[in-house]
C-alpha cells in the first residue's frame, strides 16, 4: 500500500443536463457518476460491477477524458489530467488505452488491420516503413494472431479474433493502464475463456494495470483483485475480490447481485434474495439511499438520509446504514 | 408419457452465395407436457433456427429440407398454411431475446395484446380487455391498467419482456419457445424473469423450450437439457446429468470455460479453435478438430446419439461405445 497509485479519482462527478421542452426552464440533472473516490495501484486489476444505467461505462469514458467530467480530480501518475489542454493530454494518452465491448463497431470497416494498428503507432512513435510493419506483427504475435492477417479487413474475422486485434491495437502505444469495457460480453463462453487467459498473461508479462468493467460477476471474480460495486452512479461497496465473493459482502445490493447470478450449485440457491423492481431513473433518483425502494431490509432512516461510503475494516468500504463499522 | 412435441431428424439449410450452409443437421428431441427443456449451445450451433423451424418461420434463403416436427402427434411440416396459422402464435408461441425490437413502438401495449387476443379467440373487445389485464397480472406487471395505455418505450427492458410473455401466453399457449429470453437483461431482472417462467409452467400448464447459451440459466429452471454443436445434439439428459456428469468433450469444455473462484490465478480451460462454419457437410464428428480426445474413427464416422448410463442420458461420441445388450 505504500506504493504510489497509478490512478486516483477524487470526488469525481459527471452530470448530464437534460432540459425538458423548449419553454420550460427546469433543468434536470442526471447524476451518471456521483462523487466517486477510487485509488488504483500499479499492476492491479480493479473490477467495476453494476447493472445497466449505473454509470460504469460513463466512469470509464470520464477517466480517459473521452467525456468531460463535471467536477473532481483524475490524478494519473501524480498529475491531475482534468486541467490539461488537449495537446498536453495527447502525450499522456499513450499510457492509457481502452478496449470496447463490441469489436465490430470499434474498427473502421474500410481500414485494413495494418492501418488500424499502425494508427496509434504513427501517432505515438517514430516507427515508419518496415519497422512499423514489424512492430505491428509483434503486437499481433502478443495476442496470438498470425502476422499475415495485417492486410485483411475487420469483417473477415470472428468476434473473438477481432477482440484480440482490438487488444493488440490498445497495446500499440505501450500503455501502463487499460480500461476494459465489457471486453467479453459479446463473446461465447469458450472464446471468453481464451480472451480472459490472454488478458491475464498480458497483465503479467507487460505489467499492466486494468480497470475491468463488467456486469458478469464470474468474469470479475476470475480476473480482478478488487471490486467496486456501483449503483446509480455511486460506489456502494468496495473490497477485495476474496471478501466480496467469499461471503464477505455486506451491502444488501451486492448480496442480491451475487445471488442473482444463475448458479450451478443447487444447494446455494435457497438463500437467495430476488430483488423486485427496476433500477430507478437516474434523472429522478429516490430520496435518501438510492437503493431503499428495492432493499428488503430498508429502515426509516434509509428513506431520507443517503449513507456515506465508510471504512468497515482495512480496505473494505460500504455505503449502508445497516452496516455499522466495528470501530464506530 | 406421450410427448407434446417431438422433433425428429430435422435438417435446415441455407442456400447462400458462399454455398449451402448446413445450419441444422439432424436435430432430434422430445418435449413432454409441463416440461422445461433447455437447448444450449454457442452462437451458430443452430439453436435459434431450430426454434424458428418448429413454427415454420425459418427466413429465406433458409429451408427445412427434411425431418418431422410432431406436435400432438401431428406433423407440422405436412400441415397446410391455414392449419399452421391456427397453431402459430396461439398453441405454440415464441418470445425473443430483445423485447424492444419485437414490440411495435407505434401502438400501446394494450392495443397490441388486445388485437392478438381477438385474432386468436372469439372474444369481444371488452372480454379481450379483461383477459389482457388478467394476463398482465399473471406475469406480475404492476398497475396493469397503466401498462395497457403505455407505449413500449415507456417500459424498462424487464417490463417489456413481461409484456411479451403475457402476449405469448394470452391465447392459451401449450408450448412456449423462449429464445434467449433473459440475455438482454440485467442479472437481477434475469432472475425475476426466470422465476416467472418457472411459475407459469406450473400455473398455466405450459411447456417451455428454452433456447440459451448460458448454462447458469439452464441450471436454474430446466428439467432436461440438450447441448447442440454445429447443428446436432451432442449430449442430452436431465439437468443434473449434464451439469455434473457430463460426458461429451464439448460439454466438458463448455463447463470448464466458465470462470469460477476456484480457478483464480490459474489459466482457464478454453476450447481451442472455433465453431465450423457449416459450409461443408462433415463425414466425421463436427467437434473432431477441437477435441482433445479425438480418435481416428472420429474423423471419418459420425457418432450417433446413444443412450449411456442412465435412462435419460444420451451422448453422441465415439469415446463412449454403446452398451451391449
Amino acid at each position: 500500500m505504500d506504493q504510489k497509485p497509478i490512478l486516483e479519482l477524487r470526488d469525481l462527478s459527471k452530470y448530464f443536463i437534460s432540459n425538458r421542452g423548449l419553454f420550460t426552464r427546469t433543468e434536470k440533472k442526471v447524476r451518471a457518476i456521483d462523487h466517486i473516490n477510487l485509488t488504483i495501484h500499479h499492476q492491479e486489476a480493479i473490477g467495476i460491477v453494476g447493472e445497466s444505467g449505473c454509470g460504469k461505462t460513463t466512469l470509464a469514458r470520464v477517466i480517459l477524458k473521452l467525456t468531460p467530467s463535471t467536477s473532481g480530480q483524475i490524478i494519473f501518475e501524480g498529475e491531475d489530467i482534468v486541467l490539461l489542454s488537449s495537446r498536453e493530454l495527447h502525450s499522456r494518452r499513450r499510457n492509457m488505452q481502452i478496449v470496447f465491448q463490441n469489436p465490430y463497431s470499434s474498427f473502421d470497416p474500410r481500414f485494413s488491420i495494418l492501418r488500424a494498428i499502425s494508427e496509434p503507432l504513427i501517432r505515438n512513435t517514430t516507427l515508419r516503413g518496415k519497422d512499423l510493419i514489424q512492430r505491428a506483427q509483434e503486437l499481433l504475435d502478443q495476442v496470438d494472431m498470425p502476422g499475415e492477417i495485417l492486410y485483411r479487413y475487420p469483417h473477415e474475422f470472428s468476434g473473438g479474433q477481432l477482440q484480440r486485434i482490438a487488444i493488440a491495437r490498445a497495446l500499440a502505444p505501450t500503455p501502463k493502464f487499460i480500461v476494459l469495457d465489457e471486453p467479453t460480453s459479446a463473446l461465447d463462453v469458450s472464446i471468453q475463456a481464451q480472451i480472459l487467459n490472454l488478458l491475464k498473461s498480458l497483465q503479467n508479462n507487460l505489467k499492466l494495470t486494468y480497470l475491468f468493467i463488467s456486469h458478469d460477476l464470474s468474469v470479475i471474480q476470475y480476473i480482478c483483485d478488487r471490486v467496486a460495486v456501483m449503483y446509480l452512479g455511486k460506489i456502494v461497496e468496495y473490497s477485495t475480490t476474496e471478501t466480496i465473493f467469499n461471503g464477505g459482502a455486506l451491502h444488501p445490493y451486492t448480496k442480491a447481485l451475487m445471488f442473482s447470478i444463475p448458479i450451478m450449485d443447487m444447494k446455494l440457491r435457497q438463500k437467495r434474495i430476488i430483488l423486485t423492481g427496476n433500477v430507478p431513473d437516474p434523472a429522478n433518483p429516490p430520496s435518501g439511499c438510492s437503493f431503499h425502494p428495492r432493499c428488503p431490509f430498508a429502515k426509516e432512516i434509509c428513506t431520507h438520509e443517503g449513507p456515506e461510503l465508510r471504512v468497515i475494516s482495512g480496505g473494505h468500504l460500504v455505503a449502508c446504514h445497516l452496516v455499522i463499522s466495528p470501530s464506530w | 408419457m406421450e410427448a407434446l412435441l417431438a422433433v425428429d431428424n430435422l435438417h435446415i439449410h441455407f442456400n447462400t452465395y458462399a454455398g449451402r450452409v448446413f445450419a441444422v443437421n439432424g436435430m432430434s428431441f422430445q418435449l413432454s407436457h409441463q416440461e422445461i427443456f433447455g437447448l444450449v449451445g454457442e452462437s451458430g450451433c443452430g439453436k435459434s433456427v431450430t426454434g424458428l423451424g418448429i413454427l415454420r418461420m425459418v427466413p429465406p434463403p433458409g429451408e427445412i429440407t427434411s425431418g418431422r416436427i410432431l406436435f400432438h402427434n401431428k406433423d407440422l411440416l405436412q400441415s397446410s398454411e391455414d392449419e399452421m396459422q391456427a397453431i402459430r402464435g396461439r398453441r405454440i408461441t415464441m418470445i425473443f431475446q430483445d423485447p424492444s425490437t419485437t414490440l411495435n413502438p407505434l401502438f400501446t401495449c394494450g392495443n397490441q395484446i388486445i388485437r392478438l387476443i381477438r385474432v386468436h379467440t372469439s372474444a369481444s373487445a371488452k372480454e379481450a380487455y379483461k383477459r389482457a389485464i388478467e394476463m398482465f397480472e399473471s406475469v406480475a406487471l404492476p398497475q396493469p391498467q397503466r401498462i395497457m395505455k403505455s407505449y413500449p418505450h415507456e417500459l424498462s427492458g424487464g417490463m417489456q419482456q413481461r409484456v411479451m410473455i403475457a402476449m405469448a401466453i394470452a391465447p392459451g399457449a401449450e408450448l412456449l419457445i423462449a429464445d434467449e429470453p433473459s440475455t438482454a437483461l440485467d442479472v437481477t431482472i434475469q432472475s425475476q424473469i426466470l422465476s416467472l417462467l418457472s411459475n407459469l409452467r406450473s400455473e398455466k400448464n405450459i411447456s417451455i423450450l428454452l433456447i440459451t447459451h448460458n448454462l447458469g440459466v439452464v441450471a436454474e429452471i430446466c428439467d432436461r437439457v440438450a447441448v447442440a454443436y454445429a447443428g446436432r445434439i451432442v449430449e442430452m439428459g436431465a439437468t443434473e446429468e449434464i451439469l455434473f456428469e457430463m460426458m461429451h468433450p464439448y460439454t466438458q469444455g463448455l463447463l470448464a470455460a466458465i470462470p469460477t473462484s476456484a480457478q483464480r490465478g490459474k489459466p482457464l480451460t478454453s476450447i481451442q479453435g472455433s465453431v465450423p462454419d457449416g459450409l461443408e457437410q462433415l463425414n466425421g464428428c463436427p467437434f473432431y478438430e477441437r477435441c482433445l480426445h479425438a480418435l481416428l474413427i472420429c474423423q471419418t464416422e459420425m457418432p450417433e446419439l446413444t443412450q449411456i448410463g442412465n435412462e435419460s442420458h444420451f451422448v453422441a461420441c465415439h469415446l463412449y461405445p454403446p452398451k451391449r445388450k
